[in-house]
């Protein structure tokens, strides 16, 4: 795990740094005089050699630092903890949407395979995954906040619930819970609709395909021709033998799938205006901020490794055939 | 398997070996379609069908389109900002007073552009190392698989999307430079493929019986590896081509694609779509993220056609159920056993 972030982190670094210039003229360059830009390099240790700078980046990364943007000039911790509940919330809601809708849709596909409902679930996660998060979500503001107005289109709660939140853990949904403001939590549950199914349905159609696959392999294998030999009925095969055993490669993928996540979240939160990290990300995209880029780019990397790292433990948890 | 039958052929005779190919390629296309059946060929036709379709559209675009992609105005002047559906402007107008049918279609061609040379880059840069990564092994090896593992496990959006931040800020922003920032995204899904079957394949008795007749390692490679290794490259090339519409269409959304007056993409037309939607004007929004929809959904119907046709692994479980009982397993271009579990995998 360790070369794998190191190999991540020098990956990133060298990305960053293969653009002639150095990030203050890249992003400061023509707004400040000469001297300025100079020494706003020399304070921000530009002006050393490059190796310098990485050893410096690397030893930044072990402590959690991950540097000062040079647009706004906030750090790009304090960034993670502002942005980060967002994003957070917008991605669990998608994958618990995903992992309900999916893995029974998956089954039933596995199990009846080569029929009609067979091939109206492949399209269906076919569609999940060719419609891009901004589409779906365009469509779904259209249809369900301007047509139909059920919901609310964007935005992660309404003003007067955003001023009036207490901040406890930067997770708007439990301070609103903790402060006992079921209105307010609700008002954010319902902003989170659209947006969590949006980039849920992106993530589904990965979850049906693969129990598919596995829950038809799972039913031409050994030990399911024994339980049936057995007599076990066939409603117990197929959940109990078939279906346990296409869920190891689930949580296998589930590391994959977080980097899918962190992806469409961008694109998700993008379109429903959600004050997430990937809205950070863009901002500074947007004005050329090359250490705010930098900064929100490692922290992602750290955060796929790290999930997938749990996954890892977790899988050999649940699979035996991985602990040996 | 070509290349286990030219083995005993000597290096000479290499050229002449290519008429008969011609042949065999040929039917090799045609095979996935024949040993295909049910909903499975109608899925795979289907797809072949639509992205057909799609490709002549992108070829015949000035002659499809009522208008080019950057007209705002025809004889009768300008034409309205996000005008409805009229007669004149089918699909209706653009923020900006394009007409949207015409620029859904010249997307088609800005999608096909794109993802050809992207699919043709990452195939140019992957293959090769994937080669030389399983076949040399060491360092070079070691070296190659750990920076590739870190680039597959990175988000691959946010991936393009520092490669496209960068070249837009040094090079420029066209239609080279954002296949280019794709490429980057996909290069290690080749590799990995590439290399997992040249690991298996250079221990097989044909390899063995070159390097015992003195063939170098680079002849070993070209002549002998690269027919068999080849073979899984389809399937990927077909399902990365869906995936990086996706990934241009999100750097367009992005604002990180193509310059909205070099091309008309599908993505940038929908960043624009999202004022509109509150607005309640849904065609803006409608046809260009169809256009997305239809484009990756037939590729991704032929790539999995393909997959499940060619992929021996799913094709053996077939077998194994007891209903069925016609089934070929004879002469197919099937991909190598080794590389059939990254197909899989590489689906998402």
């Amino acid at each position: 795990m360790i070369p794998m972030i190191w190999v991540l982190l020098t990956v990133v670094f060298l990305m960053m740094r293969v653009a002639p210039g150095d990030p203050i003229s890249a992003t400061l360059g023509g707004k400040l005089s000469p001297d300025e830009l100079a020494r706003r390099q020399a304070a921000l240790g530009f002006d050393r050699p490059i190796l310098l700078q990485y050893v410096d980046y690397l030893w930044d990364v072990v402590r959690f630092r991950f540097g000062t943007t040079i647009t706004d000039n906030q750090t790009i911790g304090s960034i993670i903890i502002e942005n980060g509940g967002a994003t957070l919330t917008l991605t669990v809601a998608a994958l618990i949407f995903a992992l309900i809708l999916g893995l029974p849709l998956g089954l039933i596909a596995g199990r009846f395979r080569e029929t009609v409902p067979d091939a109206a679930i492949r399209v269906f996660a076919i569609l999940g995954y060719a419609a891009p998060p901004f589409f779906v979500g365009l469509l779904a503001q259209l249809l369900f906040a301007k047509n139909l107005d059920w919901l609310p289109a964007s935005k992660m709660a309404s003003p007067i619930v955003q001023a009036t939140a207490v901040e406890h853990t930067h997770i708007l949904m439990l301070d609103l819970a903790i402060e006992g403001n079921w209105d307010g939590v609700w008002d954010v549950f319902r902003h989170l609709i659209l947006p969590a199914t949006t980039l849920g349905l992106l993530v589904m159609g990965v979850f049906i395909r693969l129990v598919r696959v596995n829950v038809g392999q799972a039913l031409g294998g050994d030990f399911v021709e024994a339980a049936r030999a057995r007599g076990v009925p066939e409603r117990r095969v197929v959940s109990r033998h078939a279906f346990r055993n296409a869920l190891v490669p689930v949580v296998t993928v589930m590391g994959l799938q977080a980097a899918l996540l962190l992806g469409g979240a961008v694109l998700t939160e993008q379109t429903f205006s959600w004050p997430g990290l990937g809205s950070r990300l863009l901002q500074y995209l947007n004005n050329r901020d090359y250490i705010g880029v930098q900064g929100l780019i490692t922290f992602f990397a750290l955060v796929v490794v790290v999930i997938s790292l749990i996954i890892d433990i977790v899988n050999a948890l649940i699979d035996p055939r991985v602990r040996y | 398997m070509t290349a286990t039958t030219t083995v005993t052929g000597s290096q000479d005779a290499a050229p002449d070996a290519r008429p008969p190919r011609r042949g065999n390629l040929l039917s090799k296309i045609a095979a996935p379609y024949k040993q295909s059946h049910g909903v499975q060929r109608f899925m795979l036709i289907t797809g072949t069908v639509l992205s057909l379709a799609f490709i002549l559209m992108a070829i015949f675009a000035p002659l499809i389109a009522p208008y080019s992609f950057d007209t705002y105005q025809d004889a009768q002047g300008r034409f309205p900002q996000q005008g409805a559906p009229t007669s004149r402007n089918h699909w209706g107008t653009t923020v900006q007073g394009f007409d949207v049918l015409s620029r859904t279609i010249f997307g088609a061609r800005t999608a096909v552009e794109v993802v050809l040379l992207a699919v043709i880059f990452s195939i140019a840069i992957g293959v090769p190392l994937g080669l030389i990564s399983g076949y040399v092994g060491g360092w070079v090896d070691r070296i190659l698989v750990l920076v590739m593992d870190a680039l597959f496990a990175f988000p691959y959006l946010l991936l393009a999307i520092v490669a496209a931040f960068l070249l837009k800020n040094t090079i420029d922003s066209g239609i080279v430079t954002t296949a280019i920032a794709i490429t980057v995204v996909y290069v290690p899904q080749y590799f990995r493929v590439v290399r997992a079957s040249t690991l298996s394949a250079r221990e097989a008795t044909y390899i063995e019986a070159a390097r015992a007749m003195g063939a170098r390692p680079r002849t070993i490679i070209r002549r002998y590896l690269f027919g068999n290794v080849i073979q899984s490259v389809p399937v990927i090339g077909t399902l990365n081509a869906a995936d990086s519409i996706l990934t241009l269409a999100g750097l367009g959304f992005l604002g990180l694609g193509i310059q909205p007056t070099e091309a008309a993409e599908w993505g940038y037309d929908l960043q624009r779509a999202v004022a509109d939607a509150g607005a309640g004007i849904w065609w803006t929004a409608l046809f260009p993220g169809l256009g997305i929809v239809l484009a990756v959904t037939s590729l991704t119907l032929v790539g999995e056609g393909l997959n499940d046709v060619l992929n021996p692994t799913l094709r053996r479980r077939r077998v194994n159920k007891p209903r069925i009982t016609s089934y070929t397993m004879n002469e197919s271009g099937a991909v190598g056993p080794a590389s059939a579990p990254e197909v899989e995998e590489d689906v998402g």
